[in-house]
């Protein structure tokens, strides 16, 4: 888009948006419309040369100047003719909706409620299908809605939460207490992250492998050095400690490629191609090759490779004895 | 440079929307300062490019002959219920729910249009609480390269081609009317119409090789209804369960097969016996094989012969 349609495309919320504020300080304005203040004063001194031309009217929007220059406040006058912001183009319309379906799946309760009568509303108001509500859908394998609900009103309440979590890698239940968080979607999951008594730290639960909670009475507490965690760019952190291993991929399954942190290491001389993963943890990576059915194998570190062999032949032995 | 521009602009556009009656072009050229003193093809161009920006901004302008001093001419104005907003009545709660869309996208281009689109809501007063939802983390990544053409095309309802990989590695050019982008684990899909093959199709975005190229015109083709779309999406999800399996569990694992399972019994010493409903032999066998020797299919016997087969090609490849 050019400057120009940028800055017509502002204009046209900035009108009705000082026409139903009036003496808003133009920092806040700035802020609103994420631009620098003095680009708002820019906006402001083109909108003064604005308005019905001379030959219709003669009637220009009026910029209080004073007011701006010494009090930093925004007056506007004479723009009636721009009451109502734009209308969302199709683009703005598919992008605000499928922002608040994926939210549909992260929020629950009375939340949910009053998300899900605001989308109609919004949906009636942009127009529909024609204006690209349709565009996307976004779906998410359902959680326990019970776990959720409690979940969201324990963050809601700032209370403890006790959680009986399966850890599918170790294939263990385990009991901890935690501090709830955050409830974050990504990758399509629910996750609920929360401080860890157990493990000392932050850490992150998939709703659907919670398999039982508890809101405890007692308050959340501060922890003191725990940071923000920004899950953007990939949801696990891996701790320094984590295991590394060389695995050999069969061309059936390079798409893993596609789901594992890697490093890519070049084809052996099978033609399989070998990456370098960095795992949480060996229990993992061991029970993802088991699962691979043969179309991945253990090349480093060799114990684990060892280990693979023994897991199969114990396993093959009920096959074979029965 | 660019003031005169906008200034130009918001004035023919201000001129379109008052005016009850479509205006003559010849009207217009009197009143928009900067179009009086051009000679007649520089303001013809001037006045085409002027309409194509503001087009783009998703304005839609209206022609229509007029009758002047000039005898009949082209006519233009912007109906005002086409140009605005209309009125949203949001409660609080609602207006505050809103407000957390802008904290979705990951991609800086639909995260941009989602803003311009809050702050046209803020416009029409409605009280939008960015802050809201503090505890709520939604995430909506795009990050496949074809992400944002195959949108603009499903937005515009734009035939597109592109080069298309399968699962086995075959490659081969697609042309496809885009319906709909569908998110399921953290990938985006397509579901369209693909011409060459007449037939429904879904494409994951991540397989698209190269660019996604325009093969027709906006608004060239219409999408079927909800439901037909949503049954081709739902192809991602697991087979749903058709019959029951008998798994064998040692005490205390097997977890995630037992939080499936319909029925659980004490077998002989150490194990626990259950019936797991399932969908695909395949996928079953899969989850029982990477339980190892905490787990072992006992029937129907395919599905035994599924997962000693699988345990046998892992043990083959981990040996030579």
């Amino acid at each position: 888009m050019s400057p120009s349609a940028k800055q017509i495309e502002r204009m046209l919320a900035l009108v009705p948006y000082l026409r139903s504020n009036d003496g808003v300080p133009v920092t806040e304005v700035a802020e609103l419309f994420g631009v620098p203040k003095a680009q708002i004063v820019k906006d402001l001194n083109v909108l003064w040369f604005c308005g019905l031309p001379e030959a219709v009217t003669g009637e220009m929007i009026d910029v209080d100047m004073d007011a701006l220059t010494t009090d930093g406040v925004v007056y506007i006058d004479n723009a009636d003719f721009l009451e109502r912001p734009l209308r969302l183009n199709g683009y703005e319309a598919a992008s605000l909706i499928t922002a608040l379906r994926a939210l549909k799946e992260t929020v629950a309760g009375r939340d949910l409620a009053a998300l899900e009568s605001a989308l109609a509303k919004l949906i009636a108001a942009t127009g529909g299908a024609e204006r690209g509500a349709s565009a996307a859908e976004v779906l998410v394998e359902d959680a326990e809605s019970q776990v959720h609900e409690q979940a969201a009103e324990a963050l809601r309440q700032g209370r403890r939460l006790h959680l009986q979590y399966r850890v599918e890698s170790r294939d263990e239940l385990t009991d901890r207490d935690v501090d709830p968080l955050r409830l974050i979607t990504a990758e399509g999951r629910l996750y609920l992250e929360g401080w860890c008594y157990r493990a000392q730290d932050v850490r992150l639960f998939r709703l659907d492998r919670i398999e039982g909670m508890t809101v405890l009475d007692d308050p959340v507490a501060e922890h003191e050095g725990v940071e923000r965690r920004d899950y953007a760019t990939r949801l696990f952190h891996p701790d320094e400690d984590a295991y590394e291993a060389v695995v050999a991929l069969h061309p059936n399954a390079l798409w893993v490629r596609e789901y594992v942190d890697h490093t890519e290491l070049g084809p052996d001389e099978d033609g399989w191609v070998r990456i370098k993963v960095v795992t949480g943890d060996e229990a993992w990576l061991k029970r993802f090759v088991l699962r691979a059915g043969g179309n991945i194998r253990v090349v480093e570190p060799t114990r684990l490779a060892e280990h693979v062999v023994s897991e199969t032949r114990a396993s093959l032995a009920a096959y074979d004895a029965e | 440079m660019a003031p005169r521009t906008t200034e130009r602009l918001m004035n023919l556009l201000i001129a379109l929307l008052v005016t009850p009656t479509y205006l003559p072009k010849s009207r217009i050229r009197e009143i928009i300062e900067p179009y009086r003193g051009q000679s007649d093809t520089a303001f013809d161009r001037m006045f085409e490019r002027d309409k194509d920006a503001l087009r783009t901004l998703g304005i839609r302008i209206e022609v229509g002959e007029t009758e002047s001093y000039h005898g009949v001419e082209p006519g233009y104005r912007i109906r005002r219920e086409d140009f605005e907003l209309p009125p949203i009545d949001l409660e609080p709660a609602e207006a505050a729910v809103i407000g957390v869309a802008a904290r979705v996208w990951q991609s800086a281009r639909l995260g941009d249009a989602t803003a311009v689109a809050l702050r046209k809501l803020v416009a029409a007063g409605v009280p939008i609480d960015p802050d809201a939802l503090s505890g709520v983390e939604p995430r909506l990544a795009a990050s496949e390269p074809a992400f944002e053409a195959v949108w603009d095309a499903v937005v515009t309802r734009t035939p597109v081609t592109f080069l298309y990989e399968r699962a086995d590695g075959a490659r081969a050019q697609r042309v496809v009317e885009p319906w709909r982008v569908v998110s399921w684990h953290g990938r985006w899909y397509l579901v369209g119409f693909d011409r060459d093959r007449s037939d429904q199709r879904l494409f994951r975005l991540s397989r698209v090789v190269g660019d996604v190229e325009p093969a027709g015109s906006p608004m060239e083709f219409d999408v079927p209804d909800d439901a037909d779309v949503r049954e081709i999406a739902a192809s991602l999800f697991p087979a749903p369960p058709t019959s029951d399996a008998v798994v064998r569990v040692r005490k205390g694992r097997g977890l995630g097969l037992r939080r499936r399972a319909l029925t659980q019994e004490p077998g002989e010493e150490g194990w626990d016996v259950i019936t797991v409903p399932y969908g695909s032999v395949g996928e079953l066998a899969s989850d029982i094989a990477s339980y190892g020797p905490d787990a072992v299919a006992v029937s129907p016997p395919e599905l035994r012969a599924e997962v000693r087969d699988r345990l046998l090609r892992v043990l083959e490849v981990s040996t030579r």
